[in-house]
C-alpha cells in the first residue's frame, strides 16, 4: 500500500494495453496522463523512440490512438473552459473538455457547439483531430470550420499560435490530422445561440433506398438531417429505414421527460449479435414510429448522442469487438455506389445493426478532412473472419466511385487506397515533415497509412 | 431581507486534481473560491473554467505550504471574506519510502509539507474560525497515517500526526460552532498514484471531492473515502505487532 500521494509526480509512464473505440485493435503501450501544463515538456522527452500517439475521448474505432510498442498521451485531465465570450458565442477550452460537459454547461444558457459527434464523450481535441461532422454538415459544415484558433505544442517543444490567417499550412494539416502534428493545448471556437434546450425531430419511415435519396433532397435545407438503415433488408426492401429531419425547438415542452443512463457493464456472448437479433431488433426500432410518422420534442443531448444512452455500448460486440466503416461517395456516384454497398452487407449477413445515412455538403476544415459533397454511409460489423473481406469489398466500391473512407472510424485501409483517396495528403506529409522533422508524433494508424514519411 | 452570507472556500493544494474536482464542486453562484497553490499559471485556469461553467467569483492566492512565515498574513488576508469561511486542507509531499531510506533529507520535505505545513496554515486559520463561530475545516489525512508500514511509514506518521492533530483543532473549534471533518483517503486516481505497481480500488478525484463534500454537510467528524477502507484499516489496525513487523504490506 502506497496511501495517497500529492506533490511531484512520482510516476509518469505506466504500461496499459489501449483499444480503439471498435475494440478490435488493442495495443500495448507506455501511457502517461499529464494534469497540468507543466507536464507537457517533460513527457515529450522521456516518451522513448517508439514515438507519442495522442488518445482523447477514446471514440475513434480503430488505431488512429494506438501506439503499439511506443508511447501514448491522454489528454483526459487537461479538461479546462479557458474563457467564454457572451458577446461573440466565442469559447477557449483545453483538449479534454468534452462535449458532454459543454452541453451540461452551456444549454441550459442558450449556447450550443456549433458541430456534435454522435456521443458526447468526444474532446474537442479529437473533434479538431478528426475534423468531425455532425447531422448538419450540409449547412454549418465540420467542427475545423468554426476553430477561429489553437496552440500547438510542437515536437521540439515550441508553442505555435495557428489561426487560418497566420498558419494556414498547419491549421489544414492539423485539422483531420490525426494528431500527427503536435499536442494543441488550446483550442477557440465559435458557440452558438439556441432558442431552448430541445430540437423539434420529425421522424418517418422510409422504403427503400431511392426513397431515402429524394428524402434527403426535400430536407436539404434542414437544420439536422440523418437516416438510419436496416442493413438487413435486401431486394425491394434494400434501404428501408427512418428519417429524422430535425430544428431548434422555440421552446421546451410543458413537462420534461427523466431520461434513464443505463450501461453495458460485461462483454455480451459473441454469438448475442447475429442475424436474427438484429433483425428483430431493427424491426422493433423502425415501427416505433408509426406509419403516418411523428413529431416530437427531444432535448439536445438525446438527438445529438443518441449512442449515450447506454454507456458502453461497444461491449454488445463481445471481446472479439466490431469494425465500423464509413464512407462518403459523390452524389452523381450516390444512388448505385450506396445500393452495391448495401447488397454485399445484405449478402455477407454480417449483421450490421442500424447503420447510418447522411448527406453532406462540401465544408472541410483540412488536408485529411473526411467530407466531400455526396452521402456518407456508416455501418458495424462484427469482427470476424469475414470481417477484413467486406471492408476490402466496400472500401473497391467506395474507390471506383470516387469516394473516400473516414479516418475516425478506421481500422483496416490499405496505405495505398488510402493515398487515392486524400489527395492533399502530399500537402499534409510537408507541413508534418516542418513541424515535426524528427517524426514524435506516431501511431498505429499513421503506420499503416504510412502518413508519416 | 438581506441575501443569504456568501460563502467562501479555501482550497489548500488546488491544483491537485482533488483539488480541482472539489473547487468544482463547490463552486456555484454566491460562493466564492480560493485557489491556493504553487502552480498559479495552472491555478488560473482551474480559476476561468469554475468562473464560467460554476458561476462563482474565483481567486487564485499564491501560497506555498513550507513557507511558513508568510501563513499568518495568508490567513488573515483570505478572512477578509465576508460570510462563511470555509478551507478544505489537500496538500502533501510523498517521496517513495525507497528515497527517502536512500537519502534521508528527504525526510524534512515530507513532512515540512505534509505535517509542519498543514498545522500552521491551519492554526492560522483557527483563530479566525473560532471569532467567527461558523464554518467547516475538512483536513485530508490517509490510511498510511493509521498504521506504520515498511512501504510508506515517513509519510504515514506526518499523516498519523495531522490525524491527532484535526481531533484536537475538532475538540477546540467544535466550541465556537466550527466543525472539523478528517477525511482518511485510500488510493486515487491521481499523478501521484499513476504507475504504481500493486494498487487496487482506486477511486476517481470527482468521486472523491463529492463525498468530502456530502460528508462534510453531514457534520461527519471521521470518515474514510472511499467508505470501504474502514473495515479493510480496521483489520490492519488489529493485527498484533508482533505479527504485523513482519509483514510487507
Amino acid at each position: 500500500m502506497t496511501g495517497i500521494l500529492w506533490g511531484r509526480p512520482l510516476m509518469r509512464w505506466k504500461r496499459v494495453e489501449v483499444t480503439g473505440w471498435g475494440r478490435a485493435l488493442r495495443a500495448r503501450s507506455e501511457v502517461a496522463r499529464p494534469e497540468r501544463l507543466s507536464d507537457l515538456p517533460g513527457i515529450f522527452q522521456t516518451s522513448g523512440t517508439g514515438g507519442l500517439s495522442i488518445l482523447a475521448g477514446g471514440r475513434s474505432y480503430g488505431d488512429s490512438a494506438l501506439n503499439t510498442g511506443g508511447s501514448t498521451l491522454l489528454t483526459a485531465r487537461l479538461d479546462r473552459i479557458l474563457s467564454f465570450d457572451e458577446t461573440t458565442g466565442v469559447i477557449e477550452v483545453e483538449p479534454g473538455v468534452t462535449f458532454r460537459r459543454l452541453l451540461e454547461v452551456f444549454l441550459s444558457r442558450g449556447w450550443l457547439f456549433p458541430v456534435a459527434p454522435g456521443t458526447g464523450f468526444v474532446t474537442i481535441g479529437g473533434a479538431v483531430a478528426h475534423d468531425i461532422h455532425g447531422k448538419n454538415h450540409q449547412r454549418d459544415g465540420t467542427f475545423g470550420q468554426h476553430v477561429t484558433e489553437f496552440d500547438l505544442l510542437t515536437p521540439r517543444g515550441l508553442h505555435l499560435r495557428v489561426s487560418p490567417a497566420n498558419e494556414p499550412d498547419a491549421f489544414r494539416a492539423t485539422c483531420g490530422g490525426c494528431g500527427l502534428t503536435g499536442l494543441i493545448t488550446r483550442i477557440a471556437f465559435r458557440m452558438h445561440r439556441v432558442p431552448s434546450p430541445f430540437v423539434e425531430v420529425k421522424e418517418r419511415r422510409i422504403a427503400n433506398l431511392g426513397a431515402f435519396l429524394e428524402a434527403f433532397e426535400d430536407a436539404k435545407d434542414a437544420s439536422y438531417s440523418v437516416g438510419w438503415i436496416d442493413a438487413l433488408a435486401g431486394g425491394a426492401k434494400l434501404g428501408r429505414g427512418l428519417m429524422q429531419v430535425a430544428e431548434p425547438a422555440s421552446a421546451a415542452p410543458a413537462s420534461t421527460p427523466r431520461v434513464r443512463a443505463r450501461k453495458v457493464s460485461f462483454n455480451f456472448p459473441a454469438a448475442t449479435i447475429n442475424a436474427l437479433t438484429v433483425r428483430a431488433f431493427n424491426a422493433l426500432y423502425l415501427r416505433r414510429v408509426p406509419k403516418t410518422g411523428r413529431t416530437r420534442l427531444v432535448p439536445y443531448a438525446n438527438f445529438l448522442h443518441p449512442l449515450d444512452a447506454i454507456e458502453d455500448w461497444n461491449r454488445v460486440y463481445g471481446r472479439r469487438g466490431f469494425h465500423q466503416f464509413q464512407c462518403v461517395v459523390p452524389y452523381a456516384a450516390g444512388e448505385r455506389a450506396l445500393r452495391r454497398m448495401l447488397e454485399l452487407v445484405v449478402a455477407s449477413r454480417s449483421a450490421s445493426a442500424l447503420s447510418v445515412l447522411k448527406r453532406m455538403g462540401p465544408g472541410r476544415a483540412g488536408y485529411l478532412s473526411f467530407p466531400m459533397e455526396g452521402y456518407t454511409l456508416a455501418l458495424d460489423f462484427p469482427n470476424r473472419r469475414n470481417a477484413p473481406e467486406l471492408y476490402r469489398q466496400l472500401v473497391d466500391v467506395t474507390l471506383n466511385h470516387g469516394g473516400r473512407v473516414y479516418l475516425a472510424k478506421d481500422a483496416l485501409l490499405s496505405s495505398d487506397a488510402f493515398a487515392r483517396m486524400y489527395p492533399e495528403f502530399p500537402d499534409f506529409q510537408r507541413v508534418v515533415a516542418r513541424l515535426d522533422p524528427d517524426g514524435l508524433f506516431r501511431s498505429d494508424m499513421a503506420r499503416r497509412l504510412r502518413m508519416a514519411a | 431581507m438581506t441575501e443569504e452570507a456568501a460563502e467562501t472556500w479555501i482550497v489548500l493544494g488546488a491544483s491537485s486534481p482533488i483539488g480541482r474536482a472539489f473547487a468544482r464542486e463547490v463552486a456555484r453562484p454566491g460562493t466564492h473560491v480560493i485557489l491556493a497553490g504553487r502552480d498559479v499559471d495552472d491555478l488560473a485556469r482551474t480559476a476561468s473554467d469554475i468562473r464560467i461553467a460554476g458561476q462563482a467569483s474565483v481567486e487564485v492566492s499564491r501560497f506555498d505550504a513550507t513557507d511558513l512565515s508568510a501563513h499568518g498574513k495568508q490567513a488573515a488576508h483570505w478572512a477578509e471574506r465576508p460570510g462563511t469561511l470555509n478551507a478544505i486542507l489537500l496538500f502533501g509531499t510523498m517521496p517513495q519510502q525507497a528515497d527517502i531510506d536512500a537519502d534521508p533529507a528527504l525526510v524534512l520535505d515530507c513532512i515540512a509539507s505534509t505535517y509542519a505545513g498543514a498545522l500552521s496554515i491551519l492554526h492560522h486559520l483557527a483563530t479566525h474560525l473560532e471569532a467567527r463561530k461558523a464554518g467547516t475545516v475538512i483536513g485530508i489525512g490517509s490510511v498510511a497515517g493509521d498504521r506504520g508500514r515498511l512501504k510508506n511509514y515517513v509519510y504515514g506518521s506526518a499523516k498519523a500526526g495531522l490525524h491527532t492533530y484535526l481531533a484536537g483543532l475538532r475538540n477546540r473549534l467544535g466550541r465556537s460552532n466550527v466543525h472539523v471533518m478528517t477525511v482518511k483517503l485510500g488510493f486515487v486516481d491521481t499523478g501521484m498514484t499513476w504507475g504504481q505497481p500493486g494498487l487496487f480500488l482506486v477511486a476517481s478525484p470527482e468521486a472523491v471531492a463529492r463525498r468530502c463534500l456530502v460528508a462534510a454537510r453531514k457534520r461527519r467528524d471521521v470518515c474514510y473515502i472511499p467508505a470501504f477502507w474502514l473495515p479493510i484499516m480496521t483489520i490492519i489496525r488489529s493485527i498484533p505487532e508482533r505479527i504485523f513487523k513482519r509483514l510487507s504490506i
